[in-house]
């Protein structure tokens, strides 16, 4: 069973969202990690870039596959976790801590309620 | 319904991740595609191969039918097994195998899983005008490989042949872990190393003797994934992937399999013959990643605006610690040390040619 803790929002992509002050810290779920298996390389976006809810803001690339990553709401990057630089792998073995990937300054902060419960993405991922 | 093999329940209670693959529930990993693909390269692992096909070729014709059908030369010494190609009449590859000479008139091929059902209706189409019979033996036979540098010393511990006269591409059949099996220094790893085919019933009786020989090695239980990442740290093709219908042995530098100095007529030969006479448009080779990024299968590869090939296989080395490809290479952009491209999600990744094999420390003999 993946790990999903009550503490954070998803989204349908797999990603969570953890509501920081003002800023909200971004990272992959525990199930989609599980998915993809070793995560060798992560391919962050830049600080200062613009999100938008949707697009893709980098790439994972696991031994056998490879994913996108995308914002969970409008915004602005203000940081990213460069310890992925040297250890990526970090993603697999501490997903909702130590793996995140960007957090952003969001525009429309009413969007935070628009995501998945942990009940909600539970029923996504069928489990 | 996806088909299992006669480990499956083994590979189930070890936690295995387990996907369909050419038909069958296989194991794709069991701890983490690098730790087992360096437990190959380092000491010892053992592989579930059971998807793997099997045809048993007999008659007095087998060794002209076979000359017919494969690039290689049929003809070696009982005993002795070697890799080829079988091509359609305009060169493009049905399949890469593996034939074992087994009699003076009898040879097991080993075919690809993903090809098994294509490979069996080419053969049989071929057999008019020749002595021979040819069985599917798929469904009944087991394949275990025990590959790395500890291979000897693990297998050595369960049967009484001498595997020291085993040599590279070299076979005998006696008992191994107490039943009949083909006993074969045969693999796709880069690494020295056994294949154990068998019969079903047997495969696991040879599983568990085999994990517990090899437990004072470090022995693990490998998956397709590392499977995958080993024969490409080693640069061999993966039919689908690397080769296939729209690719010739010729460009996909298997021309060493390919005899167009004997004598012998094959299915493919005349354009073969034409394109290693003219040098084919383009060839398969190894490129290392000199930026960050994966490319995979697919992924266009360009020298400043001109696409000059694409790539067919990429992954992490393992046991390099950097990301590596195979793809096919216009000529004229193939030279060692030449930089090109990649793009990927519209950015330029610097690739570098490079001499194959990218790793070059194997224990293969």
């Amino acid at each position: 069973m993946s790990n999903v803790p009550e503490t954070v929002r998803y989204t349908e992509t797999h990603e969570w969202v953890r509501k920081d002050g003002n800023s909200y810290v971004v990272g992959l779920t525990d199930h989609a990690q599980h998915e993809m298996g070793e995560i060798v390389m992560a391919e962050l976006p830049e600080v200062g870039s613009e999100a938008t809810r949707g697009d893709a803001m980098g790439g994972l690339e696991a031994v056998k596959t490879a994913e996108d990553f995308y914002a969970p709401m409008d915004g602005e990057v203000i940081s990213v976790n460069e310890e992925l630089e040297a250890n990526p792998s970090l993603i697999n073995d501490d997903p909702y801590k130590g793996g995140w990937l960007f957090a952003i300054k969001a525009s429309n902060e009413s969007q935070f309620d628009d995501l998945l419960t942990a009940e909600e993405y539970l029923t996504h991922i069928g489990e | 319904m996806d088909k299992r093999t006669p480990l499956y329940e083994i590979h189930s209670a070890l936690g295995a991740t387990i996907q369909p693959f050419a038909g069958y529930l296989m194991p794709i990993k069991y701890d983490t595609i690098q730790k087992e693909h360096m437990a190959v390269r380092n000491s010892v692992g053992a592989f579930d191969l059971t998807h793997m096909g099997e045809f048993r070729v007999t008659g007095p014709d087998s060794t002209a039918f076979l000359d017919n059908l494969l690039t290689n030369d049929a003809d070696v010494s009982n005993g002795k097994a070697y890799y080829s190609t079988m091509c359609y009449p305009d060169g493009g590859i049905v399949d890469d195998l593996i034939v074992y000479r087994i009699g003076t008139e009898e040879y097991l091929m080993v075919v690809n899983a993903a090809n098994l059902d294509k490979d069996w209706a080419w053969v049989q189409s071929h057999l008019t005008g020749f002595s021979v019979k040819v069985k599917n033996e798929s469904d009944d036979t087991a394949l275990v490989a025990i590959q790395g540098p500890k291979a000897q010393a693990v297998c050595s511990k369960l049967t009484s042949e001498n595997l020291e006269e085993i040599g590279y591409y070299e076979h005998t059949t006696g008992k191994f872990a107490g039943v009949d099996a083909l006993i074969a220094r045969t693999g796709y790893t880069g690494e020295d190393g056994f294949e154990i085919y068998m019969k079903n019933q047997d495969a696991v009786a040879v599983w568990e003797a085999v994990m517990k020989a090899g437990e004072e090695f470090g022995i693990v239980p490998v998956g397709l994934g590392a499977r995958d990442t080993l024969r490409l740290e080693v640069g061999y093709p993966l039919y689908g992937n690397d080769i296939d219908h729209s690719t010739t042995p010729v460009e996909a530098k298997l021309g060493w399999v390919v005899k167009l100095k004997s004598e012998k007529q094959f299915i493919g030969r005349e354009v073969l013959e034409q394109q290693k006479s003219e040098k084919p448009g383009r060839n398969l080779v190894g490129m290392m990643v000199t930026g960050k990024g994966f490319p995979r299968h697919g992924t266009p590869v360009f020298s400043g605006d001109r696409k000059v090939g694409i790539v067919t296989s990429g992954s992490i080395a393992p046991a390099l610690g950097e990301a590596v490809c195979l793809g096919y290479i216009e000529q004229g952009f193939q030279k060692m040390g030449n930089e090109l491209e990649a793009e990927i999600r519209g950015k330029r990744i610097p690739l570098k040619i490079v001499k194959l094999p990218f790793y070059t420390n194997g224990s293969r003999r």
